[in-house]
């Protein structure tokens, strides 16, 4: 049985991507009870908001043991937006707090962007490959490198390892990482439950891979 | 780059999607779940879905069926309409939207966007602006679905809403709504030109010119809603036109 958890930490609209892995997976729960993160065969981070609101959700639901035991068990995880950012080491939005660590690097603001460049970074922009980089073997395969994902944040992924780095998108002058992986491990910036028919794609090469 | 979006706005009255002119005259034009499907289908980039008579009446708009929409997609989704406190944005949220468009409580109770930002965060929070112009020349920010004078200079009143934080606009001509006669240019200029958050410009789009003009005038994305009611146009072609006239279009 591959049952897939949504991770309930109270932060964000989970229903959206609820509703997204449930076109592609009969077996999708919400939940914010560690026996059930324990029993699901992959687990999604969804999220949105401030950095540290994050982790203190996942540490007062005791979740943080049971999700660094799944990464560490070979779970397939995908964090989306915050989710994704709490993957990495530290987080720097007010102040400076530490992340999952799963995956190494830190979360830092946008750093200085071309003049009347808006803040959030809002709205539809291009995925590319990195450099030596390949989408085939991952949930991205079949995307077409420069397709538009739905973006809404204002602080970036920063890994630092290249080999980490699966997409980057350029804004405001600024090239950065918008989807992060190691391993089973994956994280985007962006919100592929809202990225349209690409998107979802992304979303059913998650859930294929999940053994 | 970012994209220039193309969102198309859904007014719900009951259990039916409606259009005017002016916002007045309401006709049914669909079934909000049918025409919903339709417009993702056809590649919008996001979706605008008001209750539209709900302030009017003076109750909150109709959660359930807020739901039964946000079910067929998967694009970012702005609801609005009747909107009176933390409590309602919170059911609307669960209800499935991404982003909350605020008018006349806020107008009336200006604090309300300051606590709804510092609840959930500016990218939520957007002022839906219904502006008329006077005899005299300035645009009034009008209330209840165009219909209520609220004595407010629209720039006086844009420029309060972008202290309190808001994150986004959506600015409606009331005099453009419905005419097919373009959009209003010379509103979206003044308030583009004091903007710091993205605008997006509503009322009057007639075709993919009237949309480039916007665009060319300022806006970052374009709300329309008759011609694509009535089948006049259809997302699709509207995007291919736009994106042979140089504009950055979403090519999916």
């Amino acid at each position: 049985m591959t049952r897939i958890c949504i991770v309930d930490y109270g932060v964000g609209n989970m229903y959206s991507i609820m509703k997204a892995m449930r076109l592609f997976s009969q077996d999708v729960v919400m939940s914010e009870d560690p026996a059930v993160l324990r029993t699901a065969s992959a687990l999604v981070l969804p999220g949105q908001g401030a950095f540290q609101a994050g982790m203190e959700g996942l540490e007062k639901r005791d979740l943080l043991p049971e999700v660094l035991r799944a990464a560490k068990g070979g779970k397939p995880i995908l964090g989306i937006c915050l989710g994704a950012q709490l993957l990495l080491e530290k987080g720097w939005e007010f102040g400076e707090w530490p992340g999952l660590g799963i995956i190494p690097g830190e979360v830092v603001h946008f750093p200085a962007l071309q003049e009347k460049v808006k803040i959030p970074h809002m709205g539809w922009n291009a995925i590319d490959l990195p450099d030596k980089g390949q989408w085939d073997g991952t949930a991205f395969v079949g995307i077409t490198p420069g397709t538009e994902m739905y973006f809404i944040h204002s602080y970036i992924l920063r890994p630092q390892m290249r080999a980490h780095v699966l997409a980057e998108t350029t804004y405001g002058g600024v090239r950065f990482s918008s989807a992060i992986r190691s391993g089973n491990i994956l994280g985007c910036q962006f919100h592929p439950e809202k990225s349209g028919k690409e998107g979802l794609r992304i979303v059913e090469g998650f859930v294929r891979s999940i053994g | 780059m970012l994209k220039i979006r193309i969102i198309p706005r859904l007014d719900v009255k009951g259990s039916s999607i409606v259009k005017g002119i002016h916002m007045e005259g309401l006709r049914v034009v669909g079934r909000p779940q049918d025409m919903a499907r339709k417009y993702f289908e056809q590649g919008a980039d996001e979706m605008i879905i008001m209750d539209t008579v709900a302030s009017l009446y003076g109750r909150s708009p109709d959660f359930a069926l807020m739901r039964t929409v946000a079910d067929e997609l998967f694009i970012p989704l702005t609801m609005g309409g009747g909107i009176q406190s933390l409590h309602d944005i919170t059911n609307l949220l669960r209800a499935g939207a991404d982003k909350i468009a605020i008018n006349t409580y806020a107008i009336r109770n200006p604090p309300l966007i300051a606590e709804a930002v510092r609840q959930f965060g500016s990218q939520c929070i957007v002022l839906s602006v219904e502006a008329k112009r006077t005899p005299e020349g300035w645009w009034e920010a009008y209330t209840e679905g165009g219909r209520e004078h609220s004595g407010r200079n629209v720039i006086d009143w844009v420029r309060e809403a972008l202290d309190l934080g808001i994150g986004e606009i959506l600015l409606t001509s009331v005099d453009s709504d419905g005419t097919r006669m373009g959009y209003a240019l010379d509103l979206i200029r003044a308030v583009t030109a004091i903007s710091t958050v993205p605008v997006i410009a509503h009322g009057g789009a007639r075709d993919s010119a009237s949309l480039f003009a916007a665009i060319e005038t300022g806006a970052d994305a374009v709300a329309l809603a008759t011609i694509l009611h009535y089948d006049e146009c259809s997302i699709g072609p509207l995007k291919r036109e736009l994106s042979r006239c140089g504009l950055p279009i979403r090519s999916s």
